[in-house]
């Protein structure tokens, strides 16, 4: 990879910030009234005002009967979703894997940190989008799966605990520690692979494996595959280099957050970010077009050639 | 290469391996001679360990993993009084061949007690407030152990997981990769570390095979 242009970076560092921040619209782009708004919005959410904080509930406070029945339910989905929503799910992951302990950890896109923010239009398919229906594009780009219908136990399930971790939130704001910490977080140095390899060797290799598909016990995933066609595909937010390295500078090696330099954590993400994984389900003919018209930015790898290798040329099956 | 040679070839091939499970049995039972002792001392007959005196069961541990707490109680990055001098007894050879020996031998049964309440929080779901993850996120559902850097909890010794949890926090064993357990241990409190022991110790692990 070349060097990323530092204004572009910018923009794209909060046009990808999109699980929580409204995003910017693009330039040269038809700005409709729902993109105004939400860019009125990311005005508001970037002022230098503090970001509230916020913190969920404990585990133990889930209440009994019906509705905390369900918010148990959406729990064990989304601590261990290949056992409770197999029939979506294409890989080994579950989505506790990069949103930790069970979607409450800040700085690791929080569950209540993206609830308050939808509806909320999205550049990523040009419409503005529920929060079922963002969690249909968890599973169909990170879970590499299929998306629940909106109605399914499973997304209901998923917006109950969601919505129960976010009781008394405030709505409509940016909270501190939703999202990753993308915020002016840039790489001194343009990422670069070898450096990467050599991080992800001492850092990584310990739980993630040394051909990054991670390890089980008996069977049961432990920790995840980075990967591979048992990871997330080629659309998946964590394919974004931005995304990848903010995740991993606050929260790997898992307990030691932070405490990997900046530039080890963008070249560790470019690192991860270069392997191939299964196919963009959106691809569109062959691997240029598809770059054009869905990873045309900086952030993505795919489409590009990386220690010798067309990435998405030769997708995880 | 004559009948003979061939009939010799074939009858001493196997020797060399055979000789080191006898070897390891030996050990374990009589010492290596040359100041290691006995290993079913105080890990059992059946490699099972002593519970109560907080002596670990190995049987069943990764072998990978068995031979690396050898190496470092004998390099001293593991600090224990009576396992430095045992681990220094013995030769790299007799270190490995142990490790292999244990590895091998089925988990014994172990009486299951209910698990302390206080302990199942902290082992299933952590502590993040205080940046302390779930430890069965790294020793696997129930502390089932996951390949060679992630030891089996389940029906280990209280008292001996108790007693590395305070070694980690004191410094005495600094053998972790990544700095993982001193790093977690030193955010428990006394009591923390006797009712995750506790936890661990009543989780059922199937007896009668290895376990990874």
């Amino acid at each position: 990879m070349k060097h990323l242009p530092i204004s572009l970076l910018a923009v794209l560092a909060l046009a990808a910030c999109s699980r929580q921040v409204p995003e910017a619209p693009a330039k040269n782009r038809g700005v409709s009234a729902a993109a105004t708004s939400a860019m009125q919005a990311a005005g508001a959410a970037s002022s230098p005002v503090a970001e509230p904080a916020f913190t969920p509930p404990p585990a133990a406070a889930i209440p009994a009967g019906p509705l905390g029945d369900e918010i148990r339910l959406g729990r064990a989905i989304f601590t261990d979703t290949g056992e409770h929503a197999h029939e979506y799910v294409g890989n080994r992951l579950s989505c506790s894997n990069c949103h930790l302990d069970a979607g409450r950890l800040a700085n690791s896109a929080p569950l209540w940190g993206a609830w308050g923010v939808y509806p909320q239009y999205r550049k990523k398919n040009g419409r503005v989008n529920s929060f079922g229906e963002r969690l249909q594009g968890c599973f169909r780009f990170s879970m590499n799966g299929k998306a629940p219908p909106l109605d399914s136990d499973v997304i209901v399930a998923l917006e109950t605990y969601a919505w129960w971790l976010s009781k008394g939130a405030p709505t409509g704001v940016k909270l501190a520690g939703a999202g990753y910490p993308k915020e002016g977080f840039k790489p001194p140095q343009p990422p670069d692979y070898a450096r990467g390899a050599a991080v992800y060797a001492k850092n990584c290799a310990l739980c993630h494996g040394a051909d990054g598909q991670g390890q089980q016990a008996d069977g049961r995933d432990v920790f995840p595959p980075l990967w591979g066609a048992q990871s997330f595909n080629w659309g998946a937010g964590m394919h974004q280099l931005d995304n990848a390295a903010a995740f991993i500078k606050a929260n790997m090696p898992f307990s030691r957050g932070g405490t990997l330099s900046d530039q080890d954590a963008w070249d560790v993400a470019m690192y991860m970010d270069a392997h191939e994984r299964p196919q963009d389900p959106r691809y569109a003919g062959d691997v240029a077009a598809t770059r054009a018209k869905y990873h045309d930015t900086p952030m993505s790898l795919y489409g590009t050639v990386v220690d010798g290798h067309l990435l998405g040329s030769e997708p995880s099956k | 290469m004559t009948g003979l040679q061939f009939l010799l070839a074939l009858v001493l091939a196997p020797l060399p391996f055979a000789a080191a499970a006898t070897d390891a049995a030996t050990i374990v039972q009589q010492g290596n001679g040359k100041g290691a002792a006995p290993c079913m001392a105080c890990h059992g007959t059946d490699g099972g360990g002593m519970a109560v005196n907080g002596y670990p069961r190995l049987a069943g541990l990764d072998a990978a993993y068995i031979q690396r707490q050898l190496d470092d109680f004998a390099n001293g990055t593991r600090r224990n009084p009576v396992m430095q001098p045992n681990a220094s007894a013995l030769s790299e050879d007799e270190r490995a061949a142990l490790a292999k020996y244990y590895s091998a031998l089925p988990v014994p049964a172990h009486a299951v007690a209910p698990p302390a309440g206080a302990g199942a929080t902290l082992a299933t779901q952590g502590d993040w407030s205080r940046g302390l993850p779930a430890c069965v996120r790294c020793h696997g559902p129930g502390g089932m152990g996951v390949g060679a850097n992630f030891p089996p909890l389940a029906g280990q010794s209280a008292a001996y997981i108790a007693s590395q949890l305070r070694a980690w926090q004191q410094g005495t064993r600094r053998n972790d990769p990544l700095q993982l357990m001193q790093h977690v241990a030193k955010q428990l409190t006394p009591q923390e570390v006797d009712a995750v022991a506790g936890w661990f110790a009543a989780q059922p692990l199937p007896a009668g095979e290895s376990r990874p």
